[in-house]
Parts: C-alpha cells; structure tokens; sequence
C-alpha cells in the first residue's frame, strides 16, 4: 500500500523518530513524506497594537525561520536518500492542522512522535497526541 | 541608545530630587498644586474653544457636531448598526477568514487591541462624573450616543483599512491622517493634507490628554483612595517608569501581560455589576424609571435635562471615541481584502464599549442609590457650588464607582482599584501608540524622533497624577473633541466611498461570490 505520510515535524527528537518511522515504513512500501510543521497561532490570542502594525512582517520570518532552521535541511536529506517528500509550514492548533493537511493531501497515515512525559500540564490541557487521536481523519502513529 | 537611557534615567532621578525638595521649601504650595496651576492656566483658552456653547444656550457646539454626525451616518447606511450585527459576528469568529491566512492579524485582534484602548477609565470614572452632573438622566443620552456611534465608528475604521499604508517590509499603517491626504486626493477634494496634519496634532494631544494624563489622575485616585492620601508625583513617577520600559525600553512582556488581563478585568467587572444588579433585582424598574425621568425632566440637576443629554453624549463620546478617529489606526492592521469587513467588525465596539460595560456603572450607581434626593420632593440635592448632585460619601469620578461597587461588596473596590490600575496603563500603551503615529506622520519615522515622543509622553504621565482632576479632565475632553472635528469633516466627505464599498461587497455577499471557508 503506497500512499502519503503527513509527519508532524519540529526538529526535536521525538519528531525525528516519528520521521524516521515514517520513511522505513515508505521505504518498505513506497509512497511521499509530507513534512508538516506547524506554528502554533490562535486568531483570539491578545496583541498590542504595535504587534498588530508588525504581524504581518512578523509572520513571514517566522515562516522563513522555520523553512531554513527546521524544514530545508530534512528535505534535502530524504531528497538525497531518494525519498519523495513535500513540506508544509502552516499556523494554526497543532492537531487541527495535521488533520487539514492529511485530508487535503489525501494522506494514509499520520504519524507524530511523544517524548513519553505524563506531565500535570498535558493531563490538564491535553496533549497533541491525545486531540489527534481523537480529531484525525486518517489512522494515527504515535511513535514513542 | 545606552547613553540616552542613562541620561533619561538621570533625568528621572533629578525629577525626584527636585520633587523632593520642592516640596521641602514650598510648604504652603506643594508640587501637586504648583502642576496643577500651570497646567491649567496654560490649557484653558483651548478647552473654552472647543467647549464654547451656541450663541445664548448652554449647549456645547461640539456635542451636537458628534451627535449630528453619529446621525447622519446612521440615516446614510440605513441603520447599519441594527441591520449587520449577526454577519460582524461571524466575521468575528472566522468564519470568513482564509485559513491560508492564519498567522495574521484576525478581526477579532483588531477589534480586541482597539477595545483595550477605549474600555477603560471612560467607563469607570467617566459614566460616574457623568452621572454626578447630568444624574441618571444621563444614562439614557449615553446609550442614545452609543448607539449611533456604531456607524460612525463602521465609517471611519472601513477608511482606516481602505487607505492604509503598507510598506516593503509588510508593516502595516493605518488611522484618519492616511485617509484624509489619500481619500481626499483621490476624490479630487482640497484640503486633505491640511486635514491630516491638523488631526495628527491634535491626536499627539489627545493621547497626552485622555490617553495619558486623564488615565495617570484617575489611577492615582483609585490607589490613593485604597492606601490613603499621597502625593500624585510619586504614582506619576512609578507609571512613567512602567510605560517608559514598554516603551523605550521594549519591555514586551509588561504590556503583553496588561493585554492578556484586561479582557479578564472586563469580563469581572461586568459580572460583578450584573451580580450587584441581581442582589438589588427590585430596585431594576425604579431604576430604569429614574433613567427615563431624568432623561427628560433632569429630576432637579445642574442644567436640567439639558444637562443630562450633554453630559450623556459627552462621556459616551469621551467613552467609545466614535467619530475621534483613533480607533481607525488599531484596526487598520487587519488582514483581510474587504476594507468594510472591519467596517462591520468596528461598530461593536461602541455597543461592548458605551451601551453594556458604560451601562453597567451607571446602573449600579443609581442602583445603589448614591445619589442623594430630597426625599420630599423626590429630586436630586445638589452640592453647595450647585455644580453637581450631592453624593452619600461625597465622592466623584471613579471615587463614586468605587463607593457604589464597595456598598454592595465590601472587598470590591481593592478588586476595582487593580482594574483601573490595568486599564489606565493598556489605555496609555494603545494611545501612546496612536499618538506615535501620529508623531512620526508629521515629523517622519526615525529612531530619535520617535523616541523624542516616547519621553514626552513619559513625562506627562507624571503630570497627570499630579494635576486636579478638573484641568485634566477638561483637556482631555477638549482634545479628542478637537480630533473629532478634523475627523468627522473628513468622514462627510469620504462617506460614498464608504457606501460603494458597501453596496458592492453586499451584493457580492448576496449572489455567493464572498463564501464562507468553515
């Protein structure tokens, strides 16, 4: 079964794991990494009014920052290693948007990584994992 | 920048010092008087212009010149306040945003950062000076203005959008004195260049007056009212340093704080009026009746129901700054194709502002019965001057919110106290903004240019803790009035354009061209 693999991605370990599953599992059957990242971003968050003159420069080095800090150099790797791999750098709440892009892009799978801590705040607020689970369209991997 | 830090910290020191010894030398007139003097004979010539009244009545020209123009938007865009409300809502929540532009500055900021700006001590301090001259009375005019006000704040903040500015760098600058020197030129009108730099100097003023000077007095009555009586110098001081780190020295977190607890000090100030109201749920109708009475008899206050109906439009247009433009700079940053979206979103503003959270006080006010009648005649007593109604604790301004708040929940006014301390320092930081952009549209941007401003405005902060309420309150009325008479003329003018962004994108909305996304 080929198809696409949206990974929620944000160059830290646990990320990296979830990649890496990703393409053995594309390895083995074919198919496209989607590399997701994703900024955290609310429209009901509160700014001051020289933050809203600034948002819109703001918004587009950020997303430069995260093309060139986090996404270029993965992509050229699994380029170089023969993998077909897209990137999206998106804003939004994590979960929802991993689930927007796996139904735009028709994905198989979604896979994201944990780093494994139960902590107060995540049983308080939920953690990306747990609304993922809950809100996909498609099946999920969690890689631990 | 280090050099001028040190030498604006030394600045600052020195300011003490001389306090210090001012007040050592000068008993007899301390420092807080010696301010006040100076800045009143220094102001009053251009507080009586603006307040001047028509030829042989008591009526101030200027109320009737915001109220005739909130009416004749009103009548222009057929009542657009009552027609669109469930579609601004909508906006609001998203529903017509491209979830391409995430990441942007939504309606909703907009309308939030513009509210932080203009919900605050206007509605606190001012409804309470309001209803101790005009009496109850006044709380029917406020409501009447805040009503119509929505379309005149629909009118400027779709021009705000329409005719800003926005540079390489993906900045973004909006607010009257772009479309006044735009909009003008592109109707072929004269005069809109003269317009724009006429706003902007009375926009630097405003913002030193309502938004500076007004919000340093009123928060240093609160906390001298919660801790005993101090001298206005030292508040003055402590806030000009807060405002001068967000500022100058780019403090972010402070002001990112003061944003976030706002809307949460809002939100509590209206549930507690509501739980006031509820524990008093039979005196609502008497209530009401005292509003409507006054509204048009006066019930025996200075100036009868003259009074009241100035002083209703006065503190609702002081309020929710409909028709004063400033507004119209906070919102221009949004993103979106359609100017008149921001149109829509913006005429909230005055219904959250004037017609729920301005209400609320005036009704717990009268609700509490701070006012004191002759229990005879059932008319208001008035003070010995005869200037205003007589109150139980002799209080005014946010004193008497305060008092009509701590007559039903004894811990209130420490609560109230932190509240008009948060919103007197967000009002500053918006307005020190608007003032900012006010500056740099006359004098050019530049590092030291713009930091010339941010000094000024630091140093007004002190005195206007320092000053009596009076002077203050009257100039900063004087001066936002003064930017409401550059703004409006520029409104009149511009309004069809106004109207043909609106009929186009109402059809559009209609046929299904403008969809929803969720």
């Amino acid at each position: 079964m080929s198809g696409k693999f949206v990974v929620g991605f944000d160059g830290s370990a646990p990320a990296r794991r979830a990649l890496d599953f990703a393409v053995e599992r594309v390895r083995a059957q074919g198919g496209t990494i989607v590399l997701a990242h994703v900024l955290e971003w609310s429209p009901y968050s509160f700014l001051t009014p020289e933050e809203l003159e600034e948002r819109h420069k703001r918004r587009r080095e950020e997303m430069d920052r995260a093309k060139k800090a986090i996404i270029s150099k993965v992509v050229t790797e699994l380029e170089d290693a023969g993998i077909t791999v897209e990137a999206e750098i998106r804003y939004g709440k994590t979960h929802d948007i991993l689930s927007r892009i796996a139904e735009e892009k028709n994905a198989v799978q979604i896979v994201i990584g944990r780093d494994g801590q139960s902590s107060l705040g995540a049983r308080v607020f939920g953690s990306v994992a747990g609304a993922l689970v809950q809100t996909a369209p498609v099946p999920c991997t969690i890689v631990p | 920048m280090k050099n001028f830090l040190l030498s604006a910290a030394l600045a600052v020191v020195g300011a003490v010092l001389y306090g210090t010894a001012a007040v050592a030398q000068d008993q007899a007139m301390s420092l807080d008087d010696k301010v006040n003097q100076i800045f009143a004979d220094s102001t009053g010539w251009f507080v009586s212009l603006i307040f001047s009244n028509f030829p042989g009545t008591s009526f101030p020209w200027i109320v009737a010149w915001l109220v005739i123009g909130a009416v004749v938007f009103t009548v222009y865009f057929g009542f657009i306040q009552f027609r669109v409300i469930g579609h601004s809502i909508a906006l609001i929540k998203g529903d017509y945003s491209d979830p391409n532009d995430a990441g942007e500055v939504s309606h909703f900021q907009a309308l939030a950062t513009a509210l932080s700006g203009t919900v605050g001590l206007g509605n606190i301090a001012g409804v309470a000076v309001a209803i101790g001259i005009g009496g109850p009375g006044a709380t029917f005019w406020m409501i009447l203005a805040g009503l119509m006000g929505m379309a005149t704040k629909f009118t400027e903040c779709t021009l705000g959008v329409k005719y800003r500015n926005e540079y390489e760098d993906g900045r973004v600058s909006g607010g009257p004195m772009y479309y006044l020197a735009k909009g003008f030129e592109e109707r072929g009108l004269p005069g809109g260049k003269i317009l724009a730099v006429l706003f902007s100097i009375f926009c630097i003023l405003g913002a030193l007056g309502g938004g500076n000077m007004f919000q340093a007095n009123q928060a240093h009555q609160q906390i001298s009212g919660v801790v005993g009586d101090y001298p206005g110098w030292i508040t003055g001081l402590v806030f000009a340093g807060l405002v001068f780190a967000v500022i100058i020295g780019g403090i972010k977190s402070i002001a990112r704080v003061t944003e976030k607890v706002v809307p949460f000090m809002g939100i509590l100030y209206v549930g507690t009026a509501l739980i006031i109201i509820a524990m008093n749920y039979h005196l609502i109708g008497w209530a009401f009746g005292q509003i409507f009475a006054g509204a048009f008899t006066g019930l025996g206050v200075a100036g009868g129901f003259v009074g009241a109906l100035i002083q209703g439009f006065k503190r609702a247009a002081f309020s929710n700054e409909a028709g004063v433009g400033s507004a119209a700079i906070a919102h221009s940053a949004v993103r979106t194709n359609e100017p008149i979206t921001e149109g829509y979103v913006a005429l909230l503003e005055p219904f959250i502002d004037t017609v729920i959270v301005c209400t609320m006080t005036a009704l717990v006010i009268i609700i509490t019965q701070q006012l004191v009648t002759d229990p005879e005649t059932g008319l208001y007593l008035l003070n010995e001057a005869g200037t205003s109604v007589r109150t139980i604790g002799d209080t005014s301004g946010v004193g008497l919110t305060s008092a009509a708040f701590g007559s039903s929940i004894g811990w209130f006014p420490y609560i109230l106290a932190i509240a008009v301390v948060l919103f007197a320092f967000s009002t500053m930081i918006t307005w020190s903004y608007y003032g900012l952009k006010a500056w740099t549209f006359l004098f050019g941007e530049g590092q030291t240019k713009e930091i010339v401003f941010k000094v000024i405005f630091c140093v007004f902060v002190v005195i206007g803790a320092a000053s009596q309420l009076g002077p203050v309150i009257d100039f900063s009325d004087a001066a936002i009035f003064a930017m409401a008479v550059v703004n409006i003329i520029g409104l009149y003018a511009l309004m069809p354009i106004v109207k043909r962004e609106l009929i186009s994108y109402a059809s559009r909305l209609k046929s299904g061209e403008i969809k929803k996304y969720q």
